[in-house]
């Protein structure tokens, strides 16, 4: 449903399909690997039906999640190079983060931040199937040396922790700047929003209008 | 598996004291490796206490039988034969199974809450019914000892008979051992009696022989006598000074309440930058440039 002819499409509905479900996918795996990463959080593994169940399905949502994630690399990559306007955007990011984006530099359809993010996603991606098919034991296990487990586990948990991090920050970006999340969710923004916070973007898209 | 227990050292992914209004005396197995004539008896003990039956394999050429440690043979004997002096052959038969380390490797490393648990007698117990067959414990373990069944994905070992010695009784195969090379008792009188079989061994021309210790993991509850203790690798790889692997540590040790807590400690600050820089609103002249249109 389109109310509003003015406003720009930023994501299509398959675009928006395949980011959720990464999204989902991604909040049962953080969920229940916390579950395993300290006693503290391990009643979070009844989210998954208790301990035994987490340990089985975790894996599996694992490498959904990295087909999807697969997906969605190929749909946006090209979007996410990194520019100079984007290193002197990622220059400048203390100011963005004080509150202060009179001095940033225009941004195209992802600004610095965002493709660090992007970037950052795929290279944990990488190493947490990595890892992960190394220490799951009922299939893998066996076909690779002890110090090799002991390496993969440690590297799954750091690269977890330090993803659940990113996406975080990924997600406060997203409530932080109001107007944001319509786009992930049905599709567009106003055309105040594009001229804003991505002003290449809203020029490119509009060929200059207003 | 054993009884309920008022006298809990440790207790795997558990951050409060357990039960532990009991004090025990500390208990050691002793395998003499000198005395060991490789009958097997221990093994057929073992399945016979535990009721447990493995199934039949085949004959891989050597004596070894089943050839390494399953989940339904929580002990096996490992057969080498050695020549450290030319011409003179040595059969070192050595019994393998948990060492019951005083720093459990797989207890550190599980995540399921008492799932594995060390009484004060020092003994390390899995409690399967905890279990959620992860494989941890096999990552953390210095001597590869634990192993998760085709059958449940549950985590299975030796238990140094815990069920026996809760009440008084000897583990199942120092009971059977025909020629005493296994014996039990408390670890003081086990490293008593492995220091007389020590002196004996050295007047027999055994110069090398000593305890097997390690104090690596902080000692273990299973102890050998070693004709050769400068040289464990030659007992089937027995490891020189087994520790909890530095990776392990690593995984298991500090960083993970720390990491937590940093977490935690980001998601509030996102909360707080919220509240204190306020939201990232389009401006109010780029707002009115567009009023008309919406």
């Amino acid at each position: 449903m389109n109310r509003n002819p003015n406003d720009l499409v930023r994501y299509t509905a398959s675009e928006r399909a395949n980011h959720w479900a990464v999204g989902m996918s991604f909040i049962l795996l953080a969920l229940s690997g916390l579950a395993f990463f300290h006693p503290a959080f391990y009643p979070l593994s009844l989210l998954l039906g208790g301990g035994v169940w987490a340990r089985i399905l975790h894996p599996f949502i694992g490498v959904l999640m990295a087909l999807l994630f697969v997906m969605m690399f190929f749909r946006f990559w090209k979007l996410n190079i990194i520019t100079k306007v984007d290193k002197e955007w990622l220059s400048r990011v203390g100011e963005m983060v004080n509150g202060d984006d009179r001095n940033m530099p225009p941004a195209g359809k992802y600004n610095g931040g965002q493709k660090v993010l992007f970037w950052l996603a795929a290279v944990c991606m990488a190493l947490l199937l990595v890892s992960g098919i190394v220490i799951w034991r009922v299939y893998f296990s066996a076909l690779f040396p002890i110090g090799v487990i002991r390496l993969a586990s440690v590297a799954h948990a750091a690269v977890a922790a330090f993803m659940i991090g990113l996406i975080i920050v990924h997600v406060y970006a997203a409530i932080w700047t109001r107007g944001t999340i319509r786009a992930m969710l049905y599709g567009t923004v106003t055309r105040a929003w594009a001229k804003q916070h991505h002003p290449a973007w809203f020029r490119q898209i509009t060929g200059g209008g207003k | 598996m054993a009884l309920q227990s008022l006298d809990i050292k440790a207790r795997s992914a558990t951050t409060t004291p357990s039960p532990s209004a009991r004090e025990t005396m500390e208990v050691a197995k002793l395998i003499d490796i000198s005395k060991c004539i490789g009958c097997k008896a221990c093994q057929v003990a073992c399945m016979e206490w535990n009721d447990l039956r493995d199934e039949v394999g085949t004959n891989v050429g050597v004596y070894d039988n089943p050839p390494n440690l399953t989940a339904e043979s929580w002990t096996v004997m490992r057969y080498s034969e050695v020549e450290l002096e030319a011409n003179k052959l040595e059969w070192l038969i050595r019994k393998d199974g948990c060492m019951h380390c005083a720093d459990p490797g797989c207890l550190k490393a599980c995540p399921a809450p008492g799932a594995i648990v060390q009484y004060s007698n020092g003994i390390v117990d899995f409690h399967q019914e905890h279990c959620i067959g992860c494989g941890y414990c096999i990552t953390g373990c210095p001597f590869d000892i634990p192993r998760i069944s085709k059958k449940d994905s549950k985590a299975y070992k030796c238990t140094l008979c815990s069920d026996r010695v809760a009440v008084g009784m000897e583990p199942a195969c120092v009971k059977t051992c025909p020629t005493g090379a296994i014996v039990f008792g408390t670890k003081d009188d086990m490293i008593h009696h492995a220091e007389g079989r020590i002196i004996d061994l050295k007047s027999r021309g055994y110069a090398n022989a000593g305890l097997y210790d390690p104090q690596g993991v902080g000692g273990t509850h299973v102890m050998y006598v070693l004709q050769h203790a400068d040289k464990p690798e030659i007992y089937n790889n027995l490891p020189k000074n087994p520790t909890i692997s530095p990776m392990v540590g690593l995984w298991k040790g500090i960083t993970k309440p720390l990491t937590s807590f940093a977490l935690g400690l980001l998601a509030v600050g996102t909360l707080f930058h919220y509240v204190i820089k306020g939201p990232n609103e389009v401006s109010k002249d780029i707002e009115k440039e567009f009023e008309n249109e919406s």
